[in-house]
């Protein structure tokens, strides 16, 4: 698709969410923390078209959260904290980065598990620190200068995710079509054959580690600043799992799958939770299953199946 | 011990719990290792198998225990539990993985994810969320007391001989089986190299469904091992899974001794941070796993592949 098509689209669907988050409440807060888990889903895309999964990007998105929840009684402002928190993410990721990108397959993946384990049980184990499970609050904040209601509050952070989202999808179907994203996809089919070109090899996994690092720090300020409250337990292995399952469920093929597949993601565990308290996980792994199996292209590839199907008749 | 002072009977106490740690981590590291052998998926709903096997095994000791049958019969139903866990559930996953195989790396891995997901709710649903404990096995065999240079340490027959025996059985039988039978090296053949197997004529699907069933049946023998040793509770599977992965890898894929010597590293390691430094308990693992990796990016004992060109 073109240019303007893609933005074109991108913009309707802002729109979308806008409305129905004014017309559903609840769903504000729900719509948040997707775009939130989007961006750094968007980060795990970058990876993927490398041919890397990280099972360990929720250490990044956990790591800015509690840079919001630390910083946020001392500078209570939003636009100050967002990159202060996305920064270090990104800092964190270069030094990390510096290490895994000398890895490929399993060996990337179980490292950075490894390392965002590590960070776990530092946030789980220092409790006069980081308080271990109980977690810690986050201050209540200002947004450039003006303190909000908690309506207008959760408002301006669906607008900010809003623009993030639209900001940074932009930027990475940028990234993949340049000479940079080629050679991620280079990565992935030979590496051998992109040193011999004269790329560093590592140098393009380091650039798309570290991006994808920023982007989920991004993410971790959102999810902070819209519950208010965080935990260790955004670190865990299995939170990290999470953003590789929605990867694949909105497709890799394309920027807006991370969101419409956190989108859809949140609603079905926020449904499914209400429903069966106890076998949300289940109905969760047997939609991506599902996916996996009969749509390995993801619900926007689905979706893209059936317009241009469409077309054609 | 004179040299460590106060400390020597935590000393050894660490070391004989790490002992028995490390060798239920073992037989779950090396089901995994050998189901990454032949199918080339790490599979991460090894981990709920270990869960489910523990879970079973205390059913079945408490169903036992509640109709006043003699409580040694615990013991080989550790096993049985084991291989009906490993019977039922192995060849319906290994047939879903297989179906999978032609597919791309991380399509695989994440398939193992959602059954892990649906393993977890499955467990949750059938064993509820409260703590399970079963403690029949280790009730039977009573305690012995260990000399321990000047003290004298009492501890549990069941994990001083039963668990590392049980370990060492395992090691040994499989090296045999693998190195030894027709069987064993057909397995060994497929995790070499697929297609050439093949087209010596091996079946290896069939190679496939017997190597997953019996690692599967080796991750919930673990659990059934570890069960009288704790309290079976949500979550088991998850932490148990990243260990065993920390353990594979360090000790590079495909390798069983060296499983066996990484199992004991990073179990003593573990458990010496329990007495010691409790706040690294679930740190030191990683640390070590980090560490090896920084020096042999391969692991520990793997023989380094050629490059690819």
């Amino acid at each position: 698709m073109n240019r303007n098509a893609d933005l074109a689209l991108a913009l309707l669907a802002a729109a979308l969410i806008l409305g129905l988050s004014w017309a559903v409440p609840w769903l504000r807060f729900v719509m948040t923390v997707a775009l939130a888990k989007g961006l750094a889903v968007l980060g795990i895309l970058l990876l993927l078209r490398a041919g890397q999964v990280s099972f360990g990007h929720a250490l990044y998105l956990a790591l800015a959260a509690y840079v919001v929840a630390f910083a946020a009684t001392r500078v209570p402002e939003v636009l100050v904290l967002l990159p202060l928190a996305a920064l270090s993410a990104a800092a964190i990721g270069l030094v990390v980065g510096l290490f895994v990108s000398r890895y490929r397959a399993i060996f990337f993946g179980m490292l950075n598990l490894a390392l965002s384990m590590v960070f776990y049980s530092i946030l789980d184990k220092f409790y006069e620190v980081t308080r271990g499970g109980d977690g810690v609050r986050v201050a209540t904040t200002k947004f450039a200068g003006a303190s909000l209601s908690p309506e207008q509050q959760s408002w301006a952070l669906l607008c900010l995710a809003l623009v993030l989202a639209i900001t940074f999808g932009a930027f990475v179907r940028r990234y993949l079509s340049s000479p940079l994203g080629s050679a991620l996809s280079a990565l992935k089919t030979r590496e051998a054959r992109l040193e011999f070109m004269g790329v560093p090899a590592r140098r393009v996994l380091l650039s798309a580690y570290v991006i994808s690092a920023f982007m989920a720090g991004c993410g971790g300020v959102l999810i902070a600043l819209s519950t208010r409250h965080v935990t260790p337990a955004l670190a865990y292995w299995t939170a990290s799992g999470e953003l590789v399952f929605i990867a694949v469920l909105g497709g890799a093929g394309s920027v807006f799958g991370p969101f419409l597949g956190a989108l859809a993601y949140e609603l079905t565990r926020t449904y499914a939770a209400a429903l069966v308290a106890d076998a949300w996980q289940m109905i969760l792994g047997a939609v991506l299953l599902i996916v996996i199996l009969f749509a390995p292209g993801g619900l926007w590839g689905v979706g893209r199946a059936l317009v241009l199907r469409g077309r054609q008749t | 011990m004179g040299w460590l002072g106060d400390n020597g009977m935590l000393f050894g106490l660490a070391v004989l719990d790490g002992l028995s740690y490390a060798s239920a981590v073992f037989m779950v590291a090396v089901g995994l290792n050998l189901v990454f052998g032949v199918m080339r998926v790490l599979n991460v709903a090894h981990g709920s198998l270990y869960a489910i096997g523990g879970y079973a095994a205390a059913s079945l000791s408490l169903f036992l225990g509640a109709r006043g049958m003699p409580a040694w019969l615990s013991l080989p139903l550790l096993l049985l539990s084991s291989a009906i866990v490993g019977a039922i559930l192995g060849p319906p996953i290994e047939r879903l993985l297989r179906s999978m195989l032609g597919q791309e790396e991380v399509l695989q891995l994440l398939v193992t994810f959602a059954l892990f997901m649906i393993l977890e709710d499955l467990q949750k649903l059938v064993w509820g969320v409260q703590p399970v404990v079963s403690d029949a096995p280790v009730k039977v065999l009573g305690t012995v007391d260990v000399p321990f240079g000047s003290d004298v340490i009492p501890f549990t027959a069941y994990q001083l001989y039963l668990l590392p025996g049980v370990a060492l059985v395992t090691l040994a039988g499989l090296a045999w089986f693998l190195r030894r039978t027709l069987a064993g090296r057909m397995i060994v053949a497929v995790t070499v190299d697929r297609e050439a197997a093949r087209a010596m004529g091996i079946n290896a699907a069939k190679v496939m469904l017997l190597t997953f069933t019996a690692g599967a049946a080796l991750a919930a023998l673990g659990g059934a091992l570890a069960s009288p040793t704790t309290s079976l509770v949500p979550g088991i599977g998850a932490s148990t899974i990243v260990l065993s992965f920390a353990v594979v890898a360090t000790a590079g894929l495909g390798q069983i001794e060296g499983a066996a010597l990484t199992a004991l590293m990073i179990g003593l390691g573990r458990s010496l941070a329990v007495y010691f430094a409790p706040e690294f308990e679930v740190v030191v693992p990683y640390i070590i796993m980090v560490s090896v990796l920084l020096v042999r990016p391969q692991g520990l004992f793997a023989v380094p592949e050629t490059r690819r060109i």
